[in-house]
This record gives structure tokens, sequence and C-alpha cells, in this order.
């Protein structure tokens, strides 16, 4: 009976050894042959090299369309965050219809390529101009929905008796909102940013819709992948997996810390 | 407890003349189709510890909440020093809440909670740090001013919020339960430190139990509500001697109750007869209870005769239950299915089960309560 549990828990193990293989080794590969020296072969290790990241910071059409991305990627999260704090209160706080609820959580569950076709139809209804300003509408639409659905979890657990306090020590609604209330769900606000920042980094099918001639890195990658994948792709890639790690790491280490109120509570707020 | 008379008449003649902090006149507070408060008229004095008491859904924490400006009332007045709080603010009233689940800020040292009431009013800093630390030392958390409510215990978290609201030093403070979170041990020592306190920084305490002991213990006066009225205010001897009705007399305290129909010179109770008692106000043929506290009754002894004016049952000991300093004996009156419950602390007859034995009581330990 023991040998029969010992040798079910080893075969686990090795399953689970397996699964992580599975998981990851494409990432290894293609972070191994990010730093392979070799002109075009995808396969053959030709030795070890840096040239690629070098040609990568050098080539002025991936760090164009890496800065649209950031400023695409910043100002969606912005916004979503924003009104996805709102739409997180209004929703636990101000309604009990099952039906608003739901229809917030529909943008997640529609496939992107059904969003960005009639966000595409829509933009060119009303005739906005396609370009950085539609993709950070189009991505704020799916991020809000993101966000509040995150900053709820967070809301669920408030006892609203502390904003009840706060007044009775003599703090008005405005104030006691963003000394209060902000502070305590700072944590879910944080990783809602960060969800939505990174999502936002890498969708490609909303942006190609709405991008009009506008170039996102991922649009950028897309286009360089037509000629086959070139060392130079692994690189550009390694260094996405690099950024989403130390967001994770970021988004860990804040929700840990103690610290992540503190900084929200200025002091001369209170003096 | 054997000081507590003293303490009282001591208090009462420094108060003289007691001025009203609050007057609460004919408040009614509806939810949906509900009465919380149904016609609710009271006055709180000055320097009381006054206590709101009664079973839950009384409408105690609805009053209360309306005192501290979560509530607004749907009718009636509400007055601090003569001034209707109607429609004002939390934040305009000199009135400060401490909560049931305390409603400490998480993300707040103990200090920056306690200090939170008082950057509020924007006090010089120097003004605000003597007074922190004042508090904090008055309630003994000197000590913990860094540690995050997270890191404290439950009687450390409620002295904190305690600290936080008397550091305002408001007119009047309300506390909503305060004691329900601890554990019984530490409810007993704090009943005894929020009255020390109270006297120490001679602010009115209004005070929501569903404890009638912690009610006795504490407070100087007591509300008992039910069903959103208020049915008797009153010292705690008060309260215990001279109950108005069956509630309030079965709520405050162990009673013995004799259910019986109003007759000349006493009240009929079926099947023992005719039991003298004092004259109510009570018409005759009317339902009423008669009651008698179990440490008002004694048991007779097999050759006693009880005194003429003493009213007398037989009965059979069903149960004897030793508590330490008391003797209950549960004695089965004959013909019917009541228990009477008598308590003494003489040891010398300990009644055995089955025992036949005779309980009896003066005329005046006994009440006619209407009902």
């Amino acid at each position: 009976m023991g040998k029969a549990h010992a040798g079910a828990s080893r075969w686990l193990r090795i399953w689970m050894g397996l699964l992580f293989v599975f998981l990851y080794l494409p990432l290894v590969v293609l972070v191994t042959l990010s730093f392979n020296d070799a002109q075009r072969a995808v396969t053959s290790w030709r030795g070890f090299t840096t040239r690629w990241y070098g040609e990568v910071l050098q080539n002025p059409e991936i760090l164009a369309a890496l800065g649209t991305t950031l400023v695409v990627a910043a100002l969606a999260t912005t916004i979503s965050v924003a009104l996805g704090i709102l739409l997180a209160l209004g929703l636990e706080r101000h309604t009990r219809s099952s039906v608003l609820d739901s229809a917030v959580y529909i943008p997640l569950l529609v496939p992107d390529i059904v969003l960005g076709i009639s966000l595409l139809s829509f933009f060119s209804l009303i005739f906005v101009p396609l370009g950085v300003g539609s993709i950070v509408i189009a991505h704020s639409v799916w991020g809000t929905a993101f966000a509040a659905a995150i900053i709820r979890t967070r809301l669920r657990g408030f006892d609203r008796s502390i904003e009840e306090a706060s007044l009775d020590l003599g703090v008005k609604e405005i104030s006691t909102f963003f000394r209060i209330t902000l502070p305590v769900i700072l944590p879910g606000i944080i990783s809602a940013a960060l969800v939505v920042f990174t999502l936002s980094i890498d969708e490609f099918v909303i942006a190609y819709f709405t991008a009009g001639r506008t170039v996102t890195f991922p649009i950028q990658v897309y286009s360089m992948i037509r000629f086959g994948v070139t060392p130079e792709i692994n690189a550009v890639a390694t260094l996405l997996i690099a950024f989403s790690m130390l967001l994770l790491l970021a988004a860990l280490y804040l929700g840990r810390s103690r610290g992540v109120a503190t900084m929200a509570v200025p002091d001369e707020a209170a003096g | 407890m054997t000081s507590q008379p003293e303490e009282r008449e001591t208090r009462e003649a420094r108060d003289v003349p007691a001025t009203d902090v609050i007057v609460v006149e004919h408040a009614v507070k509806t939810f949906g189709a509900v009465r919380a408060l149904d016609d609710v008229s009271l006055a709180i004095r000055e320097n009381e510890f006054f206590a709101l008491l009664g079973p839950s859904g009384c409408g105690k924490t609805t009053l209360l909440r309306c005192l501290g400006g979560f509530e607004q009332v749907t009718s009636g007045r509400l007055l601090l020093d003569g001034r209707d709080l109607v429609g004002t603010k939390p934040y305009d009233r000199p009135v400060n809440m401490m909560f049931q689940s305390y409603a400490l800020f998480p993300h707040m040292r103990v200090w920056d909670n306690v200090a939170y009431g008082l950057r509020a009013e924007r006090l010089p800093a120097d003004e605000v740090r003597e007074r922190v630390e004042d508090v904090l030392g008055k309630v003994g958390l000197a000590s913990l001013a860094d540690r995050r409510p997270n890191q404290l215990s439950g009687g450390q978290r409620q002295r904190v919020a305690l600290a936080r609201a008397i550091v305002k030093r408001p007119r009047v403070l309300l506390l909503d339960e305060p004691l329900a979170a601890l554990d019984r041990k530490l409810r007993g020592e704090m009943q005894i430190e929020l009255k020390r306190l109270q006297h120490e920084v001679g602010i009115t305490f209004v005070v929501v139990t569903h404890d009638q002991e912690e009610a006795l213990t504490m407070a100087d006066r007591v509300a008992v509500l039910n069903a959103g009225r208020v049915l008797q205010v009153g010292t705690p001897v008060e309260l215990y001697d001279r109950p108005v009705n069956h509630f309030v007399a079965a709520f405050i305290g162990k009673m013995n109750f004799l259910r019986g129909v109003i007759a000349s010179g006493g009240i009929s109770v079926p099947p023992h007869g005719l039991i003298r008692a004092r004259p109510a106000d009570l018409a005759d043929g009317s339902a009423a209870w008669l009651a008698i506290r179990p440490e008002a009754a004694r048991l007779l002894g097999p050759d006693e005769t009880p005194g003429p004016e003493d009213a007398m049952l037989p009965g059979q000991v069903e149960a004897v239950a030793f508590v330490g300093s008391q003797l209950h004996t549960h004695l089965r009156l004959d013909g019917g299915d009541t228990t009477f419950v008598v308590t003494s602390n003489k040891r010398d007859v300990l009644p055995a089960p089955s025992e036949r034995l005779r309980v009896t009581w003066s005329l005046n330990d006994a009440q006619i309560l209407a009902g």
C-alpha cells in the first residue's frame, strides 16, 4: 500500500515535470536562439552572440512601434483604471441589477475579432480617424471591463463602516474617498493596471483592425515574421518576456508589501 | 457589585442639577414597511453613562445611527444641547461613534488612526501629538502606536477605536455593541474599564447592547427597547426592582412569572387560587402576571409556617443547582407545569430532588404586571 502510494506520487511528479517542459520548452528554445550567431538559420547552433539585441535596439521601425505601443498601453491603462474604479463602485454599491452586472463583462467574452470588426465599423460610422487614438479607445473598452472585474473583487470584502468612521471623525465624502476608500482598494487598482497594461502591449487583433496606418509592436512583429523567423524577432520576443516577468514580479511585490497603502496617503493630506 | 449604589449616590450628588445633552422627541424611522423606531422619546443627561438595551431588531442600533448622522429619522426631532440635529451630516455633529466592527483604518498605524480626526480639524501638529499621546496613554496603548490594526489583538483594536473617538472630545460618544467581539473574560474587564474611562474623560456615553448584564454593570441609566418602542427608562436598580411590564421584567435579570387574572385583593392564578398582592393599576378581570424574583422567594422548612402577609405555594423539587455563591432550587408547583426558581446563599438546608417543599414570599416582593 505504502509502495503503491510512493509509486503514484513519483508518477505524478514525472507528469508535472512533463507539463512544465511542455509549457516552458518553447520559451527556452526561443530565448536560446535569440543568442544564436547565425544569419538566417533557426535550428542549428552557431555560437553565442548578443548582436541581435544590438540590431533590435538600432532598428528604427521596431523602436517606433515599441514607442507607439507603450503610449497606447499607458493611455488605455489610465482610462481603463479610472473608468473601472467608478464602474466597480457603481456596480458594487448602487445597483442590484444582475443584467447590468453581466453586461459589463461582455467585452471580455466577445471574441477579439468580433470586437475589432465592430469597433472598426463604429469608428468609420462616426468618422473617428484611425490611429493611436482609436486604438486607445478600443483597448479601453476592453480594459475597463477587466479593470472593473478585478477592482470589484477587492470591493467585495470592503467594510463600509470605515468610510462612516471617516465621516464621523470630521472628513467629508470626497476626502474620505481619497484618504480611505482609494488607499484600501489600491492593491486591486495596481493589479488591474498591471493586467490591462500587459494585455494592451501584446494585443494584436483589435489593434490590427483599428490601427489604420499606425504600427504597434505586435503588428510590427507580425509584418517581420512574414519573411521568416529571424534571430532578431527572437531577441525582441525575449525582451518582451523579460519585461512581462518584471511587471509580474512588481505586481507580486506590491501586492505583498504593506507599503502600498502608505504610499497612497500623502502626509500633507492629513495636515 | 456592592460598591455600585454608593457610587451612584455620589454621582447624582455631583451632577445635580443634571442637564439634558440629548433629547429625542417622537422619533420615527421606517425602512419600507418596517418601523425601526416607533415614536421614541427620551432624554440623555450630561455626563451620564446611558445604555440602549434590547433584543436584536428592537431599534437600538437604528437610534444610535440616527444620533450619529448615518441615518435620518423619518419624523420627529433629535436635539443636541437644544440644537436640532435632523439633516446634519456626521461630520457636522459634535458626536463620535465607536463602531461594532471598530472600523479601524487598515492602512494606517495606530497613531495615524487616532490622529485622523484631529488632523481633519486642522489642529496644529503639536496639539495633535499632545492629544494623541495623552489618549493613547489613557487607554494603555502608548507602546503600540506604530502597529497596524492587523497586528493587534481584539481587545487592543477595541481600545484604538475608543481612543480614536474620545480624542475628538465629543459632547457625546456613541458606542455600538462595544464589547460584543471580545471573549467573555475580557468583556468583564472592559466593562469596568469603560466605566472608569467615562469618569476620567467626563464625556456622555451612549452604549447600545443586547446584554442586560452589561447594561446593568456599566450604565447609570438604561432605556429598554422592544419593537421600536421605549418600554422603560431608569437606573439599573429601578429596572430590576420596578419593571413596568412583563417584557422588561423578563429581560432584566431572572424572574418567576405566574399567569392570572386580577381579582380584588390580589390576583387569581389557576390552579392555586387567589394570591394576595399589592394592588396594581389594572381593572378586575384583566389578564396579568405575578412576578417574583428568585432571590426574593424563600423555601419553607417542614416545621415553619408562613407569615400572615406572605404567599405560599407547595411543590416538588425538580433540580438543585449549586453555582458557587448561590444555590438554585427549581420547584415544580403543584397542579400545573410552572417551575419556580428560588435562589439562596444558605447551604444549611440542601433540598433533595423530589423532596416536597413550600415556597413563600412576602407581599411586598411580588409585583403585578400587565400583559
